[in-house]
């Protein structure tokens, strides 16, 4: 630490409000670095996880340094070398790790700009940049970041005195440049993690039981192909071999040979809500508000039920581990190294700072999936193999039946309009497991192989993040409506049978599908037109009302009935109450099955640093949510999940995907937003609604299945 | 037992335990990162190769299926100084998000063009219908291969 600069700072308690991730990790050096070849270096926290934040953030810095974007390298997260920006999710990458990065870039800028005005002579502010050069009025080159690339100018904190530009002086950001890791996916370049091979490296294969509850207590002797051994702690058993084929055979093998004593341990599947209804939960109050209120005139109840939904990725998980000298050393591609990291340090007894976590791509994960647990089998493999990279690569099975699910929940909401048509008293309450078991953030690791472990390390019950931090199933849960008189609970369980986590959009998925179908339900009864019902209550929320504005136009709302069984929903939901704006149009058509046919969505995310990337994720978020509102639940009984093949989990396919036409209308001068989550709530909500028009059933479980449907008319 | 087939073009033999798949070849001795594994149950398309001409999972299939026969995966298409019409229309569409189900895709939509140079877009959904994209990247890639289409293949 530099002490002189420290004083020369100020006393602590003086410190400059610096934005994002800057805050708490203020050194310049930390987010970038110049070579002399002409490169610029950028070392976010967060990490690729296909949604196109390494491009974004290139062109943050490459726009306030003047350089060209070709200039920029994006190095992965690494513990240790990159700053520690926690998680990359809830959509606030651009938020912070962008604004960290703005500011730097800014700072940075400045202090070459100073030394290049200190041995020229010209003024700091006379001095233009092209492309990195530094040019005086008459247009002489009077020096460049290449010729003053000294590392030590860098090695100062963010002071917060220098602005970004404005927004009208933006030529980079704002500007769809094409996304920098896809030209290697095109061409099937090594680029993911799976594809990584090291000298020597063996492959691991993790038996897993035949039961969530279970304890091993043999494996039958017997030869095993290609040189394969078994790595066994406790009850968690895998395989090593020198060649994947081997790898996979051997796990087989063993898998046919272990004994297990199993026991049962989860909920009857049909009976979810009874199971939410009679589990001990922890209660909390999420908003209350008691203004007076005037009596109801038409009043509304109804319950909302979602069923535990599997990331799914198409990829299955992968790490590679390689212990030496006491050190150990991950590829991921977790959402969070330090996370990763602080939880292996848990289970492994280790210092964390022998832990290097390092980031490489995989395939897109849409929340916490089992990422980091296949980490902690990798490392487990490994530890039986020192100095040898070992490599882990989860099964189908693997990937849709153990990794953490998003949770089962209800909510209730009662809620009611006044003589006038307007709300005027509105409770809710939900129950379900906390959204949240990503490691790194409790006393116990969240790993899947710990509790299976000798000694078993339980993991911790889910917890749910305050709301003023995002919430987890309490998310969305505040309807961005007025209405005088509130209350919103939630109930958190207190016991977790299916290790339940983060999935995109979090409670969202429910909370904005039931808040809107209430007030569809509302405006039908009191004879309101559902899009004019929602503006008179939003009109201290303009951007709200904008973007249920724009996707009433794009659809040409109010829509005439097109055919029998064809009909249109709409909804909008600020994500969180604090970031992107969403309003989604929904035109379904239901026959034996309900499909839908087309989307309209209108979003506002104030700044767009990459419209085209913002255009792919708020789409892709409404295309997934598509799929979980028709189609997704998980399986499982007494035992285990049994919902492991993709026929037991479908997905969306290519017949069922919806023509989509969406529409950014933030300003380009607002805080930019996050555009990976705003879409799916209003899509489930926006479905639900077209059911409607549909059939005139008012859906209440999802998926929307023919035999959920037929439940909700009874 | 040696199993010898062309691979992209070129001759290729590998010396396969029984039992090993043409995806374990591929990724395996043979070196290559295109096609991925994905579920192992031919139900997702990320492991799609061409089996003369004819786009097929190779997660299941036995190695020695491919004997004699022309093999043909993502990286047979194009490269970055010479992209497949295809792989040109998906850079241009930005058709892909976190890309584990794109090298699949192209096999299957190049397998479509030489035998339809000019699909409709119902024939791009029904070719590409064995392919799973999670991220939702679906309505890019139908509009990427009908960029290529507009554009011409070659044979």
């Amino acid at each position: 630490m530099n002490l002189a600069y420290t004083f020369a700072m100020g006393p602590a308690g003086n410190a400059p409000d610096l934005p994002g991730s800057l805050r708490a990790e203020p050194r310049l050096s930390r987010w970038l670095r110049f070579s002399a070849d002409g490169t610029v270096t950028l070392t976010p926290g967060k990490v690729e996880l296909g949604q196109g934040i390494l491009t974004a953030l290139a062109q943050i810095a490459a726009e306030e340094l003047d350089v060209a974007p070709a200039r920029l390298r994006v190095v992965p997260a690494v513990t240790g070398a990159s700053p520690d920006e926690g998680v990359t999710s809830g959509s606030l990458s651009i938020q912070e790790s962008g604004a960290a990065i703005r500011q730097a870039s800014a700072e940075a800028r400045a202090i070459h700009l100073g030394l290049a005005a200190g041995r020229s002579g010209v003024p700091a502010e006379a001095i233009r940049v092209e492309d990195g050069t530094f040019l005086a009025p008459d247009g002489s080159a009077i020096g460049s970041y290449w010729a003053q690339a000294e590392d030590a100018l860098l090695e100062v904190e963010a002071r917060g005195d220098v602005a970004p530009k404005p927004a009208t002086d933006r030529r980079i950001a704002g500007q769809s440049l094409p996304r920098l890791d896809l030209p290697d996916k095109v061409f099937g370049v090594p680029r993911y993690l799976q594809d990584m091979r090291l000298p020597g490296m063996l492959h691991a294969r993790v038996v897993r039981p035949p039961a969530r509850a279970a304890t091993l207590t043999g494996v039958r002797e017997g030869p095993l192909p290609g040189g394969a051994t078994m790595v066994r702690d406790g009850s968690f058993l895998a395989v090593v071999a020198g060649e994947e084929w081997a790898a996979e055979a051997a796990a087989a093998r063993v898998a046919a040979r272990a004994e297990w004593e199993v026991r049962e341990s989860l909920p009857e599947e049909n009976a979810l809500a009874e199971w939410l209804a009679a589990t001990p939960a922890q209660a909390s109050e999420v908003a209350r508000r008691d203004d007076p209120a005037p009596p109801a005139a038409q009043a509304v109840s109804a319950r909302f039920q979602r069923p535990f939904i599997a990331h799914a990725s198409i990829g299955t998980c992968c790490a590679v581990a390689r212990w030496a000298e006491g050190a150990l050393e991950v590829w991921t591609h977790s959402q969070g190294v330090y996370n990763l990291r602080a939880d292996l340090a848990l289970v492994l007894g280790l210092p964390p700072e022998s832990i290097t976590v390092r980031h490489m791509e995989g395939a897109g994960c849409y929340g916490h999936n089992g990422a980091d647990d296949v980490a902690l089998d990798a490392a487990l493999a490994a530890r039986a193999h020192p100095g040898r990279p070992v490599r882990a690569l989860w099964s189908r099975e693997e990937e849709l039946g153990w990794g953490p699910l998003s949770p089962a929940a209800t909510a209730e909401i009662e809620a009611a309009v006044d003589a006038e048509g307007m709300l005027c008293r509105w409770r809710m309450v939900l129950r379900g497991n906390g959204h949240s078991s990503r490691p790194g953030r409790a006393k116990q690791p969240t790993l899947l192989a710990a509790p299976y472990l000798d000694p078993p390390q339980p993991w911790p019950v889910a917890i749910d993040a305050p709301i003023a931090a995002g919430g987890g199933g309490q998310r969305n849960a505040v309807p961005g409506y007025a209405v005088p008189s509130l209350d919103v609970e939630m109930h958190r369980l207190l016991v977790m049978p299916l290790r339940s986590s983060a999935l995109r959009g979090l409670g969202a998925l429910l909370n904005v599908w039931a808040i809107e179908s209430v007030m569809d339900e509302l405006a039908e009864a009191s004879g309101q037109d559902p899009v004019a019902f929602r503006l008179r209550h939003l009109e201290e929320d303009p951007r709200a009302a904008a973007v249920l504005r724009e996707a009433a136009a794009m659809c040409g709302w109010p829509r005439a009935a097109d055919g029998e069984g064809v009909g249109t929903g709409i909804a909008v939901a600020r994500y969180k109450g604090t970031g992107a704006w969403c309003a989604v149009a929904a035109e379904v058509e239901a026959a034996e099955v309900v499909r839908c046919r087309r989307l309209w969505i209108a979003a506002d995310v104030g700044e767009a640093i990459n419209p085209d990337g913002a255009v792919n994720q708020l789409e892709g978020g409404a295309l997934q949510a598509v799929s979980i509102a028709l189609k997704e639940a998980v399986r499982f009984d007494r035992m285990n999940v049994t919902g492991t093949r993709w026929e037991d989990y479908p997905i969306l396919r290519f017949s069922e995907v919806p023509a989509v036409e969406l529409r950014l209308i933030g300003p380009q001068d607002a805080k930019p937003l996050g555009a990976g989550e705003p879409s799916l709530g209003p899509t489930i909500a926006a479905i639900a609604g077209g059911i409607h028009a549909a059939l005139g059933i008012r859906p209440r479980a999802m998926p929307f299945t023919p035999d959920n449907l037929a439940a909700a008319m009874e | 037992m040696p199993v010898a087939f062309t691979l992209n073009g070129a001759a290729v033999e590998v010396k396969a335990p029984e039992g090993m798949t043409l995806l374990q070849a591929l990724r395996g001795p043979l070196g290559l990162s295109g096609p991925r594994f994905g579920c192992g149950q031919e139900a997702c398309g990320s492991c799609m190769v061409t089996l003369d001409g004819e786009a097929r999972p190779s997660c299941t299939l036995p190695l020695e299926a491919a004997a004699g026969r022309a093999v043909g995966t993502v990286e047979g298409l194009g490269t970055p100084e010479a992209p497949h019409p295809l792989q040109a229309a998906f850079l241009a569409e930005q058709a892909g998000q976190c890309g584990w189900c794109l090298s699949g895709i192209l096999v299957s939509a190049a397998a479509l063009l030489r035998r339809n140079p000019d699909p409709d877009e119902a024939a791009v959904r029904e070719a590409l219908e064995p392919h799973l994209c999670r991220c939702g990247a679906q309505n890019r890639i139908i509009r990427a291969v009908l960029r290529a289409a507009r554009v011409g293949a070659p044979a």
